[in-house]
């Protein structure tokens, strides 16, 4: 097995007296494309967050290469550089064109000289198909088109690990596939992916590890045929009685 | 002495327009630069204020910040809830008596409009920071960029857009407010309206002249405010970058198709 990017032990996460996330563990290799499942309140965005250090675990181990984050913690923002983030909102920087939003993080936290930095941009804007609208800022754009760019944005930083959430729930059925055909194309290069997702068939389909997770906990774990053609938890069985099999 | 009133008016102008419009002069200088350092103050007291303070930060770093917050917050409460006027007595005359600095009237002019800015200025970017969208911030984060980063490139851009009719409201009273200074004997242009209304005895005509003169001051400068408000948010559409405008970008692809189709 190779060497594993993140592992995430016994994580937990509590607001207040809310308990969100308890006791979650597992872990990411190169190339996984794990979708993360579940119905809306589970804990599955937080989870993502907690992994991005955008919400403060409570407790846990988050180890990336083999390095404690949560006792032994590196530079945040070097941290994030290399495992990035797509958001259910975009949130592009709505005072740049959609080549500054690709190119700005290279340049301030990467320190690329703009020359590369604008090749590069270019490089996973024509990937994902938004090369053409290089001019236009974000209120102009779609939905569709916007994730597209925050994609590309995301790519742009070279991440280890992308973190998606729910990337597709703001969009229109048509949006939703532009988006995801680009994710799609992403898998097949072999970017490791983590993907909070409500998309049935898209997990079905593109991932190679499946994570169900309720009320906090992860319910079952497993590669997509087991959990979606052969799962014996009655949970998952009654979460996925929900979404006809096509 | 002419016997009409437009008659004095005019004399008051033919012998007296280069001290009026040095007045003028003096007026806008200081309200300007008042208005830009206050604003520069602003900022800078925004972006400390809204440096984030989580709980696995080291004690030292906590303990600071709280000191730093407590003292922005005592001048933005100090500035704001003291008059002007008796701000610049007290600061052009204490300096003087208590720690025997003699400010140049200039700089004490400069001195407290700027700082007397920068109270207010200060409220108003916290405002518009948090106008803005928190996912802007996590965008910002997520691609790995630090506070001062993300302020700098993403935020206050955004901010500055929200605040810019408060920055010309600031301006706007900037440019009246000064008149305030007379008192320490800064010739601007209350001041020097009341010289030349005191010499010929025609406080009416002098003052008439001055309501005008500071109204084309006023309204121009709002009307060039709206103007670069409007620049500000950019134009309206925005040029494909590509020679062939018929060839669509989205919707071409199909899922779940399982065929993989490339964009062309």
């Amino acid at each position: 097995m190779a060497e594993k990017i993140l592992e995430i032990r016994h994580l937990s996460k509590t607001f207040g007296k809310n308990v969100v996330l308890r006791d979650i563990d597992f872990s990411v290799c190169p190339g996984d494309v794990t979708c993360i499942i579940g119905a809306s309140g589970s804990g599955k965005s937080t989870l993502l967050r907690c992994i991005n250090f955008l919400e403060e675990p409570t407790a846990g181990d988050i180890v990336y290469h083999g390095r404690n984050l949560m006792e032994d913690r590196m530079n945040e923002a070097s941290y994030r550089a290399k495992v990035g983030m797509v958001f259910q909102s975009f949130n592009l920087f709505n005072n740049m064109t959609v080549l500054k939003n690709c190119m700005v993080g290279q340049m301030k936290v990467l320190k690329k000289d703009k020359e590369t930095a604008k090749k590069n941009a270019m490089y996973y804007l024509e990937k994902v198909g938004m090369a053409p609208y290089i001019n236009a800022k974000p209120r102009q754009l779609s939905g569709g088109q916007k994730q597209r760019v925050a994609i590309a944005r995301a790519l742009a930083m070279e991440p280890e690990v992308l973190l998606f959430d729910e990337p597709t729930s703001a969009l229109d059925p048509q949006m939703v596939g532009e988006v995801l055909a680009v994710m799609r194309k992403l898998a097949e290069e072999g970017l490791t992916m983590m993907i909070v997702t409500h998309e049935m068939a898209f997990a079905r389909d593109v991932s190679n590890h499946v994570v169900y997770m309720a009320n906090g906990v992860i319910v079952e774990e497993g590669e997509p045929k087991q959990i979606f053609g052969n799962s014996q938890n009655p949970q998952t069985k009654e979460f996925l009685s929900r979404f006809v099999k096509g | 002495m002419p016997t009409t009133f437009w008659g004095r008016v005019l004399m008051l102008l033919d012998g007296y327009s280069m001290s009026f419009l040095r007045g003028a002069g003096v007026t806008m200088a200081i309200a300007l630069v008042g208005t830009f350092i206050g604003c520069v103050i602003g900022f800078a007291v925004g972006i400390v204020q809204t440096i984030p303070v989580s709980k696995s930060d080291n004690i030292v770093k906590r303990i600071i910040l709280k000191i730093i917050h407590f003292v922005l917050a005592a001048y933005v409460e100090i500035f704001r809830g003291t008059p002007m006027m008796a701000q610049a007595m007290f600061i052009y005359f204490g300096s003087a008596a208590v720690f025997h600095i003699n400010m140049s009237m200039w700089f004490a002019a400069f001195f407290i409009v700027s700082i007397n800015t920068g109270a207010y200025m200060a409220e108003t970017v916290r405002g518009g920071i948090l106008s803005i969208d928190p996912g802007q911030t996590e965008g910002a984060k997520a691609i790995g960029m630090n506070h001062f980063q993300t302020m700098v490139n993403v935020i206050m851009p955004q901010a500055l857009r929200n605040i810019m009719p408060q920055i010309g409201n600031n301006l706007i009273i900037n440019i009246k407010d000064t008149c305030v200074l007379s008192i320490i004997g800064t010739v601007e242009l209350f001041y020097t309206t009341n010289g030349v209304a005191g010499a010929k005895y025609l406080y009416f005509e002098s003052f008439t002249i001055a309501m005008v003169i500071y109204f084309i001051l006023t309204f121009t400068c709002s009307r060039i405010l709206r103007w670069w408000e409007g620049k500000l948010d950019g134009p309206d559409n925005f040029d494909l970058a590509t020679t062939d405008t018929l060839k669509h970008t989205s919707g071409m692809y199909k899922y779940p198709s399982g065929t993989k189709e490339e964009e062309d």
